[in-house]
């Protein structure tokens, strides 16, 4: 894979026309809107893109004939929130061969109101292993590797809260985002119980959204409207589907793996990064990913939100948009973390933008750390 | 098998269904697991008799939970089953203030326990008979099985702190 970094660029990246609650608006509005914003911001139309990427309720099939594209390409991989992430080291792989010129990666997801939606899946494993014990809901599952991490690493519940903090801080400097105001370490402890040892703090928002990003190969991206994101690096990983066969547990072997993948591509090294974006669905899940992805040893990752650090002016800014705990949060969040990278690579970031920066990373976990994809972003070659 | 013979089981079967869903309405305080799979039906047997048996890979003797069909460890197709101890440890937990399955009735707050027993798996159940209390429930805390029955047809694995 090596070779291909930098072949491919990010060229167009949008959100639906509104988030957060939208109970009139489908899921599958939220698509087309977050596809049609995405494809303008590149300065492309829509019938130039032949590759469609989507994960979730909607294959790819529909999105297309739902935005009257017949694609040359499609892809439907379907791992948990992080797909969208795995699916730009896909897009990357299908430009390259030229089964596809202009691939779009769409996201749309009434996971407030449900607006649209109807579920029917197999529970047939969780409904006999899972359910007659009160499980349900993925904080009643995420805790389980959170209270071991705390068993193993002797981390605290203040140390997860100043995840909570750091986030809302960013989350404070986004328009777009859902909660603004900012919270104190104390807040987190004091907020209403759930699943020990989460608060209502240490856990995501649910919210409607949409979100979509466009790339082509490096040549043609030149052409777009606005500064090409260089894709340097992708890899991806799974491990477990259900937290009681997670191999390494409190540690993720998916994310390891799709970090050791995208680093190799992209030539880089943890330290290199001066922009971080992970998926915070909660608060334990950001030290975990480093950890996992080799920032630091286990135990330590929590040590990156301690001092400022991680926050606006700090020495390595973590989650800009405000992440899932505060901006935006849909239920398969993953598209969310690689539109912020973007805007933060082109320098469109306003408040919050990180002065010079020029690697992004972007991680994310499909299921309860079960699956990983990560890229590596930078507006250089 | 002739008519004859198989028309007593399925008329009684069809007895203890009607009587389920009627307490299924009124008394049942967790979802009854279903959909119930073949792979599992051993396990499930086995609870109703008070035994917590786990499938065992013939060729390499990996324990597993939950069933499948196939060693996950060796990929061996020949699975049999084992008695397990029903003594363990309790490798994670969460103590729910809510339930987010509507389904589950039990009052909160209540222990989410992931039990890794002395054979190797782990396995979701509750821990119960404890405080739900951090200073009291600890990872690695030794626990031992409690069989509890909820109707006719079903028995499900708890656990509680081992004496």
């Amino acid at each position: 894979m090596k070779e291909l970094s930098n072949s491919v660029c990010i060229v167009g990246v949008d959100e639906s026309d509104e988030i957060g609650s939208l109970p009139n608006v489908s899921q599958l509005s939220l698509h087309v809107q977050a596809s049609h914003n995405a494809v303008r911001d590149a300065g492309l139309k829509m019938s130039d893109v032949d590759g469609i990427f989507t994960a979730g309720q909607h294959s790819p099939a529909l999105l297309g004939e739902a935005l009257g594209v017949n694609p040359r390409y499609v892809d439907g991989t379907s791992v948990g929130g992080c797909s969208f992430i795995i699916m730009v080291g896909h897009a990357l792989l299908a430009l390259h061969h030229g089964l596809c010129d202009v691939a779009l990666i769409s996201h749309g997801e009434s996971g407030r109101s449900g607006c649209g939606v109807t579920r029917a899946r197999d529970t047939s494993l969780s409904g006999q292993f899972e359910n007659p014990y009160g499980f349900g809901g993925a904080p009643s599952y995420f805790g389980m590797i959170t209270n071991r991490h705390m068993h193993e690493y002797g981390t605290t519940l203040e140390d997860w809260a100043r995840v909570a903090v750091s986030t809302r801080a960013w989350a404070g400097l986004n328009p777009k985002a859902k909660f603004r105001d900012p919270i104190t370490v104390q807040d987190v402890l004091d907020s209403r119980p759930m699943f020990y040892p989460f608060n209502l703090l240490n856990i995501c928002l649910v919210t409607d959204a949409g979100g979509a990003v466009v790339l082509t190969r490096a040549d043609r991206a030149k052409d777009c409207a606005k500064k090409p994101v260089y894709v340097r690096g992708a890899g991806e990983g799974t491990d477990h589907v259900f937290v009681t066969e997670m191999e390494e547990m409190p540690l993720s072997v998916a994310t390891r793996n799709s970090g050791k993948k995208a680093f190799e591509m992209a030539g880089v090294s943890p330290g290199d990064f001066d922009h971080v974006m992970l998926y915070d669905a909660f608060t334990s899940g950001p030290p975990i990913m480093l950890e996992s992805l080799g920032f630091c040893k286990p135990g330590e990752g929590v040590s990156y939100f301690e001092d400022g650090k991680s926050t606006p002016g700090g020495s390595l800014p973590i989650n800009t948009n405000g992440g899932g705990l505060s901006y935006t949060h849909t239920g398969m969040y993953g598209i969310f973390p690689i539109i912020e990278a973007v805007r933060q690579q082109r320098g469109e970031c306003g408040d919050r933008q990180v002065p010079g920066a020029s690697l992004s990373l972007v991680n994310g976990m499909g299921g309860m750390l079960s699956a990983a994809g990560t890229i590596v972003l930078s507006n250089q070659k | 098998m002739s008519v004859a013979e198989t028309a007593q089981p399925l008329l009684h079967d069809q007895r203890t269904t009607n009587t389920k869903r009627g307490r299924n309405t009124v008394e049942l305080k967790r979802p009854l697991p279903t959909p119930m799979t073949p792979e599992a039906k051993p396990y499930w047997d086995g609870l109703k008799e008070g035994k917590l048996m786990m499938p065992k890979c013939d060729d390499c003797g990996h324990v597993f939970f939950y069933p499948r069909i196939a060693c996950p460890s060796c990929h061996s197709r020949s699975v049999g089953w084992t008695q397990a101890s029903g003594k363990g440890k309790l490798f994670s937990f969460e103590i729910a203030h809510r339930s987010l399955n509507p389904a589950f009735k039990i009052e909160a707050p209540f222990i989410l326990a992931m039990i890794e027993l002395d054979e190797g798996p782990r396995m979701m159940s509750n821990l119960i008979n404890v405080d739900p209390d951090p200073a009291v429930v600890k990872c690695d805390m030794p626990v031992e099985v409690v069989f509890e029955k909820q109707n006719d047809d079903v028995t499900i694995a708890l656990f509680q702190p081992a004496s």
